[in-house]
C-alpha cells in the first residue's frame, strides 16, 4: 500500500513537472525544472528497488547533465523568442504516441511478476551462482564488470568518443586561436 | 556574471569545504561498489563534480591549473587503456579476453582484482571525460577577439 502510494505522490509530480517544462520559456527554468524531472525518476527508481540505476540517474542526469545543460544555455544568444507555431500536427502525433503505449502497457507483464521473460532467462543463474564464485555481493556490479565485461567496455569506448567529438568541435577552435595568438605576439617581439 | 559568484564569500567558503568530501565520497563509491550500489559511472561523475565545483566557483583557469588540460586527455585514454589492458593481459596469462581468472591463482581473487581494475579504469575515463566537456562548454567562444 506504502509502495503504491509513494509511487502515486512521485508520478503526479512528475505530471506536474512535466506541464511546468512545457508551460515555461525561460530557459534556464527549463533546464532547472529538467533536473528536477530527473531526481524525481531517481526516487522512482529507488521505490522500485533498482538503486544502481537511481544513483546513476541522480548522479548523471540531475547533476552533470544540468550543469552542462546550464553552461550551454549560458552561451545562448538571450531575448530570443519562439515564434508561434501551428501546434495540431504535434498534438496529433503525440496523443497517437501515447494510445500506442497505452496499448503496450496493458500487454506489459506485471511489475515483479516471477514468470516475466526477464526473469527467467539468465537471471536465476546470475542470482543463484554470482555470490558463492565471486564473493561480491552486489550483483549488479558482478554483472556489469564480468559476466557482461565486453559490453561495458563498449559502454566506456562510447563515453571515451563522446568526449572526444565535443572536444574536438568545440576545444580545438579555441586552443588553435590561443596558440597562434602566442605565435603572433612572439613575432612582434 | 563570472565576477559575480566568485566574489562571494559564502560559495567560495562552501566549496572549498566540500571539495575534499565530494572526492571522498566518490572513492568511496568508486571502492565500495562490490558491496553496495555504485560503481565506476557513478563514481567518475562525482568526482568531476567536485572539480566543476571547483572551477565553477573559482573560474576556468584556476580549474585549469587544478587539473590541466593535457593530462586531463591523457588520462582520459589510460582509464580504457587500463580497462583494455586487462583483457590484454588475461589474453596473455592462458585465459580469454576480458577473463579475470586467470589474473590470480584463485579464481574468485581474480575476479575480484579484475573487477577493481576495470571499475577504477571505468571511473578514470568518465569522471575525465566529464570534466574536458565541462572545461569545452565553458570555454567556447570565450577567447574570439
Amino acid at each position: 500500500m506504502n509502495f503504491l502510494l509513494i509511487n502515486f505522490f512521485l508520478i503526479s509530480l512528475l505530471l506536474v513537472t512535466t506541464f511546468f517544462i512545457f508551460k515555461t520559456t525561460s530557459l534556464i527554468s527549463v533546464v532547472a525544472l529538467t533536473g528536477a524531472f530527473t531526481l524525481l525518476c531517481s526516487a522512482i527508481y529507488v521505490n522500485l528497488d533498482a538503486v544502481d540505476v537511481a544513483f546513476t540517474e541522480a548522479a548523471v542526469g540531475s547533476g552533470i547533465s544540468t550543469i552542462l545543460m546550464v553552461m550551454a544555455a549560458a552561451k545562448l544568444p538571450e531575448g530570443k523568442k519562439n515564434k508561434l507555431i501551428n501546434l495540431f500536427p504535434s498534438i496529433i502525433l503525440a496523443v497517437a504516441i501515447s494510445l500506442i503505449l497505452i496499448i503496450i502497457i496493458a500487454n506489459l507483464p506485471l511489475l515483479g511478476d516471477p514468470s516475466a521473460p526477464i526473469h527467467l532467462h539468465v537471471v536465476p543463474e546470475y542470482l543463484k551462482e554470482s555470490k558463492d564464485f565471486f564473493h561480491i555481493p552486489n550483483v549488479v556490479t558482478n554483472i556489469l564488470a564480468s559476466y557482461r565485461g565486453f559490453d561495458t567496455l563498449g559502454e566506456t569506448i562510447v563515453i571515451f568518443t563522446a568526449g572526444l567529438g565535443v572536444i574536438a568541435l568545440l576545444t580545438s577552435n579555441t586552443l588553435n586561436r590561443k596558440t597562434n595568438f602566442k605565435k603572433n605576439k612572439k613575432n612582434e617581439r | 556574471m563570472r565576477d559575480k559568484i566568485s566574489s562571494s564569500p559564502v560559495l567560495s567558503v562552501v566549496s572549498k569545504i566540500l571539495f575534499a568530501p565530494i572526492i571522498i565520497f566518490g572513492l568511496y563509491v568508486q571502492f565500495h561498489g562490490d558491496y553496495g550500489p555504485g560503481g565506476g559511472f557513478q563514481a567518475g561523475v562525482i568526482v568531476a563534480a567536485a572539480f566543476i565545483l571547483y572551477s565553477m566557483i573559482f573560474g576556468l583557469s584556476k580549474g585549469e591549473t587544478l587539473v590541466p588540460i593535457m593530462i586531463n586527455r591523457y588520462l582520459m585514454c589510460i582509464g580504457v587503456l587500463l580497462y583494455a589492458g586487462v583483457g590484454i593481459v588475461s589474453i596473455f596469462l592462458d585465459g580469454m579476453y576480458l577473463d579475470y581468472n586467470v589474473l590470480s591463482s584463485d579464481p574468485s581473487t581474480g575476479q575480484h582484482i579484475g573487477i577493481i581494475l576495470v571499475e577504477l579504469g571505468v571511473g578514470i575515463t568518465v569522471a575525465t571525460v566529464m570534466i574536458a566537456l565541462y572545461h569545452s562548454f565553458a570555454s567556447f567562444g570565450e577567447i574570439n577577439e
